[in-house]
């Protein structure tokens, strides 16, 4: 099967407690798309635009109020909590914020073994072994292994956020703005790891970022999201270069137009 | 013309018990009135501790250890604290990174923005009143008073932001430094702030310092750029100049990083991006050499031996690299 996920018209109401009374608030409406095998989707839009909402629809962390979703061809938006817990560890996720989604009293390894110790795989020792292997994949060197989080840098600690979403094996890892909080040379080098990370594991990724200049370089298809909706999506390059949207034009227009990029490197 | 504030050789060091570590380390700048300044900087580059250094804000375990921030004449490193205590708030602005920690969560905008212009200035109830809609209304022309009754969680991001930005202009200051003012924000509301900054500056005549680590916010913006790299000015020079042909191995390797510059192939292969190898010197186990000198690709003999010092390479551009001498 080539398409790994397939949303099919999905909805997702929320009812806020607002000054005024119950309110419904549409934070998803009619929203689909397909991420094929092995490529990236990168999911741009405004802030509030439903972005995240629709990411954890997909991670099964939010249900749907309707339509579907369809992993490896199974739907995932009614499964039962045994089901749900067979199903997590296929789609995992990556946070923005490194700082704030590692636990500070873990080691490294205690960090990336964590999954494996939830989901009740392997013994302590063979676990300890995939934790330093998964540690190895994401370029942190053993040395590091029992250090807690302090004592790595930005960079590093997405490094550990990648190696503990990588340990259950995922085939869909969800990227929620997870370059975003790094220095720029910080996040060339995770862009980077990304990219191998996908050829070496045949990984599939759902990219949401602001950053459409690292959305045009990493993404294969890029979905534009406003008010809940999807309002234009398409190959990553033919969207960027002819938008078709007011909302991709204006998302592209904010994008600072670079002076940088007249540099060219030369030799010296 | 005159400077607005002039920082001479500033060092500064956090200090434990057991050890000093630097944090800067011979910074000197100037600014000029109605200049906008971008301070280009990653993690550990210290550009924020010389963004509380300027205001006096450092943290009681940091020391200063030699240098002078001048502002308008007067050292403010050195100044009483009741002198200062005019200078902070009302000459000079800060606007802190994340807006929506520093707004206070149970006030009303409205208040947070009188409570600014009470501090340095003596009004009447109903003077306070007016001005601080008058305020509110430079960076919310639409609905100053429905902003100013509402609480910071009934705002957005971009319009917390606008928030801090009417705190910062209240009292009339002739700078403002903003460290990432934009960092949290989507790209859309990150123009509209920029904007902003850029309307008030040429309405008020204000200098701007504005702390980044994305260069490309920069373009447009800033008049000068001063790239920091390890506690120490790296290159310093005219925006466009440093952007477009930058001279310091450091600014060059970190613009090659950027995505978008490379390729443009609608699909197939996605290359890598360049990287720079390693990563920044630990400041407290510092070798003595040139501190980039271990990720530096045109490295030379005697970027161990000692730091480069600043070397002009034009008119207003100045690079701390031996290549050029230094």
């Amino acid at each position: 099967m080539k398409r790994l996920l397939v949303v099919e018209n999905l909805e997702k109401r929320y009812e806020d407690l607002g000054e005024t009374g119950t309110q419904e608030v549409l934070a998803l409406q009619g929203v689909s798309f397909s991420i094929e095998r092995h490529s990236m989707l990168a999911l741009v839009g405004e802030s509030g635009s439903g972005k995240s909402t629709l990411a954890l629809c997909v991670a099964c962390l939010e249900r749907p109020t309707s339509g579907s979703i369809q992993f490896n061809g199974h739907e995932i938006t009614a499964l039962d909590r045994k089901q749900l817990r067979a199903m997590r560890p296929k789609i995992q996720m990556v946070f923005q914020d490194p700082a704030r989604s590692l636990n500070p009293r873990f080691c490294a390894l205690e960090i990336v073994g964590e999954p494996l110790l939830v989901q009740g795989r392997l013994g302590k020792r063979e676990r300890e072994d995939r934790a330093r292997m998964l540690l190895a994949q994401v370029g942190i060197s053993q040395e590091k292994a029992l250090q807690t989080t302090a004592e790595f840098s930005g960079g590093q600690r997405q490094r550990l956020a990648i190696a503990r979403a990588l340990a259950l094996e995922p085939e869909l890892l969800i990227l929620d703005e997870a370059l975003s909080a790094l220095d720029c040379s910080v996040q060339a080098k995770i862009a980077n790891l990304l990219l191998e990370l996908q050829s070496s594991l045949g990984l599939t990724y759902l990219f949401i970022t602001h950053d459409l200049t690292m959305a045009a370089h990493l993404a294969d298809k890029i979905a534009v999201m406003e008010q809940g909706r999807i309002v234009e999506q398409g190959v990553a390059g033919k969207v960027l270069r002819t938008p078709d949207h007011e909302v991709t034009r204006r998302l592209i227009a904010a994008t600072p137009r670079m002076a940088a990029a007249a540099y060219v490197p030369q030799a010296v | 013309m005159a400077l607005l504030l002039e920082v001479q050789d500033l060092h500064i060091a956090y200090c434990s018990r057991a050890k000093k570590v630097s944090a800067l380390d011979g910074i000197s700048f100037d600014v000029r009135p109605g200049e906008t300044l971008g301070v280009l900087g990653e993690s550990g580059s210290g550009k924020s501790t010389l963004a509380s250094a300027l205001l006096r804000l450092l943290p009681g375990n940091a020391e200063i250890q030699y240098g002078a921030v001048l502002f308008e004449g007067l050292d403010l490193l050195r100044v009483e604290s009741r002198a200062l205590e005019r200078i902070r708030g009302a000459r000079i602005a800060l606007i802190f990174q994340e807006p929506s920690l520093a707004l206070h969560p149970t006030l009303r905008i409205g208040e947070q923005i009188s409570d600014v212009l009470a501090s340095h200035q003596a009004l009447s109830r109903q003077a306070l009143r007016e001005k601080t809609l008058r305020i509110l209304e430079e960076v919310f022309p639409v609905e100053p008073a429905r902003i100013a009754n509402s609480y910071p969680h009934q705002l957005s991001g971009g319009q917390q932001q606008r928030v801090l930005i009417a705190q910062a202009i209240a009292c009339g200051p002739s700078l403002i430094v903003a460290d990432e003012p934009t960092a949290s924000l989507d790209p859309t509301t990150q123009k509209e702030v920029l904007s902003l900054f850029q309307a008030l500056r040429e309405k008020f005549n204000l200098s701007l310092i504005l702390i980044t680590h994305n260069p490309a916010l920069l373009t447009g913006l800033a008049d000068r750029v001063l790239v920091l790299y390890a506690g120490r000015i790296a290159e310093i020079g005219p925006t466009e100049e440093v952007l477009t042909f930058p001279q310091h191995p450091y600014t060059r390797a970190l613009l090659e990083c950027l995505p978008g510059r490379h390729d443009e192939q609608a699909t197939g292969s996605k290359p890598m991006l360049p990287i720079i190898s390693g990563e920044a010197p630990n400041l407290a186990a510092l070798a003595g050499g040139c501190r980039f000198e271990s990720r530096c690709e045109g490295r030379m003999e005697l970027c161990i031996q000692r730091e480069p010092a600043a070397v002009a390479v034009s008119e207003a551009h100045e690079v701390s690299c031996f290549k050029y001498g230094g």
